[in-house]
């Protein structure tokens, strides 16, 4: 047990790795046991995660389980692993949606091999990024997520569908999709990659603890500019590379493409972990390195984020494919995370700031549990309708009246119905941002109004109306597999729902210890 | 005495291609056999020279100096450092799979495998000579054949434009670092040859300025600087595909490389003057190489021009004269090799099946070939700078490097990564994924055992040193350690 301890989160990282390994070894051909170990393996980093929760000490500060070893010594770059009560949360939802998207990929028929060594290597680079105390690591497993990604789209995604680029040449809106992802992303990440070199150069370590010191007692000039000029310049680098990954709007329109043409595991993951990823960015790297700026482009930010809840619900209304208005309604939620971090970069060290701050956290782990079972329940009526159009379903509530039942749930805990988590992180974030932002919370509040629309909408083009006669006898219930992926989900959002102190103590103590 | 494991290195390709002038013609499979084992001997004496090279003593070792002509002070004087330790495994590597890939020659094989070898018998001589004459001497060793070998095995369209174009260039820029060197040898006062006494020779200022462009620039033309870089990408598309490999992979080391061991290193007080423009001159290299290779249509055109981008980037390293830049430099040196001569594997692999390089043309050919189209995503990667590749690796350091000189340098020079994703994603796009065109239906096969051999080694060293930087980096740091004390601390 005490290697177990010792090197607990380098298991958690490079236990996906090995179960790749795994499920490389196997017979290309046996595609039942390769789904069935994949899913299998899948639970190993998901029962370190356990470990680590359980023996989590939430009232110690600073990092815990650091592991720490020499990686690239000439720049003075560790592996510099270390956890604490918020990456232990966004763990604990990468390594608990992991086995659920591998469940939901058991309909995968095409290459299921790679497709799995893809799914666990997606699964490394994630945890990489919420476990790395090196910027450089960071950086490298920010970028080195996009791989798998990409061929997951642009490789398994939805084989219908055509795009027109520049020259009228028609190209599949998969390839559009995951290449408008890859470029977005990679040129996003430029910024970031120049910014994290200044600080190289300037600082002379990468380690984030280090630099929490080092980095903000900065004075003089760099460059031959004045420090704050850098610094702010450097603040924008970074914080667009994360708006694009939240996304925050202007910044978001490769997410619908990438959304809908995913693969249905792939969104799931996709909403549900990666996005969290851009807002984990913020909250690890710019609030900390960058208070100052923080603190004067906040209006901004917030704005923007008001924007993106507005619009996000607003373009989510305007669908007509079911799977792009789950995916514009991720620009909405995602929106409420980016506006009480805003808030509480405004309003640091006051009891507002920290509950904006818990607020923004729980709410990407409710974002992660709501939205990845909606796009699960979307690829699940997809998968027996063929269709993604929302005026091709309607009145299949009698036909399928157990799917149903957890389509309403799934798209309550979305609205934030009280009683289900997503209600008690938006509350948490318009009380945190109320005395701070007045104005943007009132409008992000009315934003929630399209909120509701577009999800009843959704809800009353599929299962309401008159019912589509097209799909009598020729539509079958939701499987016994299927409910097992969306169970956890559902029985996690109800138990954040009436009982919060759960995780929000977890949550909590970090937010109060690191800012 | 101590084995002398350099020269046996240098000189085992050439006794190799003794031996296989000896073996009648038509005799291929013995030729061959006696190829890959010259060049197995070879890949394990630089493996193991590699390894036990003592990084805590540092400065050079195995070193072998015997008097050539000693009258005009010229010595057969060699020994490895920080920096040309990975530049000879790199050889060794290229040269190994370049024999398992060309396995299938079928025209001439015992020409082309004995100048392949007096190729690299010249290369490995560059390499690890500490004579300046030698250096020379060994370097027009290595350009020679490259005229032969493209022009007789090359592409037919372009060969003889291809190699005659390249052959002038690189004699032109020889002969223009040979006047530098004799230069700095009468000058100098000492009579010698001797790299490690001219060192010490303490040349003027002046003199530093006046003679540094000779020698730089006239190396720098194999390095691909722009803009005399358009010899290169003519020469790899027109070369076989184990000459584009040796091309691209580790000739044009040879050019950054010398430049780096008779320009800034002998000549540091010039280098300073003249690397501030040199950096522009490279930046050049970095965006227009990247950009210019995005609109190609012809596959190995889009490698060949991908290559004078990142050979921008390790002379821009250089250029930085700081110590990341230069441990930068020196990784990008060995990735770069190894990465684009997996490259120019692939590219002869599809080109093999397809029988052409339109971009267009091709298509899904990962059904086909899963592991060429597997490589060739590792190649892609590194060659896009993605963390966890030994891209990354190299080209972080030599942007920290650049951030020290010019600030404006780094951001500008950072456009081309995403270029490069660009025209990767293109190819990995239209070549590997799609469908296949019915043209290749039923034509076209998966690549042999050996050349699957080939790719597995070049794609396992890139992704070992992207995520083990340790393998190498301690090794060109004590390197660049010596280039930063000869130019004075730093």
């Amino acid at each position: 047990m005490e290697f177990v301890s010792n090197y607990l989160l380098s298991l958690i990282l490079f236990t996906p790795v090995l179960a790749a390994l795994v499920v490389f070894l196997l017979p290309r051909d046996q595609e039942t046991l390769i789904k069935w170990i994949s899913f299998i393996l899948s639970f190993i980093p998901l029962l370190f995660t356990l470990y680590l929760w359980f023996n989590f000490n939430v009232n110690q500060p600073g990092f815990q389980y650091q592991e720490n070893v020499v990686w690239y010594a000439p720049l003075n770059s560790d592996y510099h692993l270390g956890v604490d009560g918020i990456s232990l949360t966004m763990i604990l939802l990468t390594t608990l949606l992991t086995p659920l998207a591998i469940l939901a990929s058991f309909s995968i028929k095409d290459q299921v091999k790679t497709y799995m060594c893809l799914f666990f290597l997606l699964e490394m680079g994630m945890l990489g990024v919420f476990l790395s105390l090196d910027l450089l690591l960071f950086f490298v497993f920010w970028e080195f997520g996009l791989i798998p990604m990409y061929f997951l789209i642009n490789q398994w995604g939805s084989e219908k569908g055509e795009r027109e680029i520049w020259g009228g040449r028609k190209i599949p809106a998969r390839t559009y999709a995951s290449f408008k992802f890859m470029i977005y992303t990679m040129a996003g990440s430029l910024g970031l990659l120049l910014a994290i070199q200044v600080i190289g150069v300037v600082a002379g370590t990468f380690d984030i603890p280090e630099l929490y010191q080092s980095w903000n007692s900065l004075t003089g000039k760099l460059f031959g500019l004045p420090v704050t000029t850098v610094k702010s310049i450097a603040f924008w680098a970074f914080a667009i590379a994360f708006a694009i990954k939240v996304p925050v709007w202007p910044f978001h329109t490769w997410l619908p493409d990438a959304h809908t043409e995913a693969p249905t595991a792939g969104s799931m993951i996709l909403a549900g972990v990666l996005l969290k990823l851009g807002a984990y960015g913020f909250l690890r790297l710019v609030l900390p390195l960058y208070p100052e700026q923080a603190k004067y482009y906040a209006g901004a930010l917030g704005l923007l984020a008001v924007l993106s809840i507005v619009l996000g619900a607003y373009a989510s209304y305007g669908q007509t494919d079911f799977k792009r208005l789950v995916a514009y309604s991720s620009v909405n939620h995602m929106g409420f995370v980016v506006l009480g971090i805003a808030a509480a970069a405004f309003a640091t060290d006051t009891v507002n700031a920290n509950l904006a701050l818990n607020g923004a956290v729980l709410q990407m782990f409710n974002h992660g549990l709501s939205a990845a079972g909606m796009f699960f329940l979307v690829g699940v009526i997809y998968e027996r309708t063929h269709t993604r159009n929302l005026d091709g379903y309607g009145g299949l509530f009698p036909l399928i009246p157990v799917f149903g039942g957890i389509l309403i749930f799934t798209s309550m805990g979305s609205l934030g119905l009280p009683g289900l988590g997503g209600f008690i992180s938006e509350f948490l974030v318009v009380r945190g941002s109320w005395p701070v932002f007045t104005w943007y919370t009132v409008i992000s509040m009315l934003g929630l109004l399209f909120t509701g629309a577009y999800i009843l909408k959704g809800l009353k083009k599929v299962l309401h109306g008159p019912m589509n006669e097209k799909w009598v006898g020729h539509l079958s219930e939701i499987s016994a597999r299927e409910i097992f992926v969306i169970t956890p989900l559902m029985l996690l959002m109800l138990s954040i729902g009436i009982w919060p102190a759960w995780i929000l103590n977890v949550i909590n103590r970090a937010v109060e210890m690191m800012f | 005495m101590q084995f002398p494991i350099l020269s046996v290195i240098v000189f085992t390709p050439i006794l190799a291609a003794i031996l296989i002038f000896l073996i009648p013609g038509e005799r291929k499979s013995e030729i061959r056999v006696v190829a890959l084992a010259a060049a197995t001997i070879a890949l394990g004496l630089s493996v193991w020279a590699y390894f036990s090279y003592d990084v805590s003593v540092g400065g050079y070792q195995f070193v072998e100096k015997y008097p050539w002509l000693p009258m005009i002070g010229i010595s057969y004087h060699v020994g490895i450092d920080g920096m040309n330790a990975p530049l000879v495994l790199l050889t060794g590597v290229v040269m190994f799979t370049g024999v398992l890939i060309s396995w299938g020659i079928d025209d001439r094989p015992r020409e082309f495998f004995a100048f392949l070898f007096i190729l690299a018998t010249g290369v490995f001589g560059v390499f690890v000579t500490l004579d300046l004459f030698m250096l020379f001497f060994f370097y027009e060793i290595a350009v020679f054949p490259m005229y032969l070998l493209i022009s007789i095995w090359g592409w037919k369209e372009t060969r003889e434009y291809a190699a005659m174009k390249l052959t002038l260039y690189l004699f032109i820029g020889s002969v223009i670092s040979l006047v530098g060197a004799l230069a700095m040898y009468f000058s100098s006062g000492l009579g010698t040859f001797d790299m490690l006494e001219l060192e010490k020779a303490g040349f003027s200022l002046g003199f530093q300025q006046l003679w540094f462009p000779f020698v730089f620039f006239g190396f720098a033309v194999l390095g691909g600087i722009f803009p005399f870089h358009n010899w290169s990408p003519d020469g790899h598309v027109a070369a076989p595909t184990a000459v584009s490999m040796f091309h691209a992979g580790v000739l044009m080391k040879l050019g950054a490389f010398a430049a780096l061991r008779v320009g800034i290193m002998l000549l540091p007080d010039g280098a300073r003057t003249w690397l501030p423009w040199v950096l522009l001159l490279t930046l050049v290299n970095v965006v227009y190489g990247a950009y210019i290779a995005s609109v190609q249509t012809d596959f190995k055109y889009v490698i060949g021009f991908s290559s004078v981008s990142h050979m921008g980037l390790v002379i821009m390293g250089f250029a930085t004269l700081s110590g990341d830049g230069l441990l930068g430099a020196g990784v990008q040196m060995f990735s770069h090799g190894v990465m684009t001569a997996l490259f120019f594997a692939v590219v002869g692999m599809v080109y093999d099946q397809a029988h052409t390089r339109e971009i267009p043309r091709l298509g899904g050919f990962r059904k086909i070939m899963p592991l060429v189209g597997v490589a060739f995503i590792v190649g892609g990667l590194v060659s896009m700078g993605m963390p966890g590749f030994s891209g990354f690796i190299a080209e972080f350091p030599i942007f920290m490097g650049v951030w020290q000189a010019q600030p404006w340098v780094a951001i500008v020079a950072a456009i081309s990564i995403v270029v490069t994703a660009s025209y990767i994603m293109r190819i990995i796009g239209r070549v590997f994924f799609g469908s296949l065109p019915d043209e290749y239906h039923g034509h076209v096969r998966d690549v042999t055992a050996l050349d699957k051999v080939a790719l597995v080694v070049l794609s396992a060293i890139l992704v070992g040193l992207g995520v083990f930087p340790a393998l190498m980096v301690p090794l060109v740091e004590s390197g660049v350690q010596n280039i930063l004390r000869l130019l004075g601390g730093a």
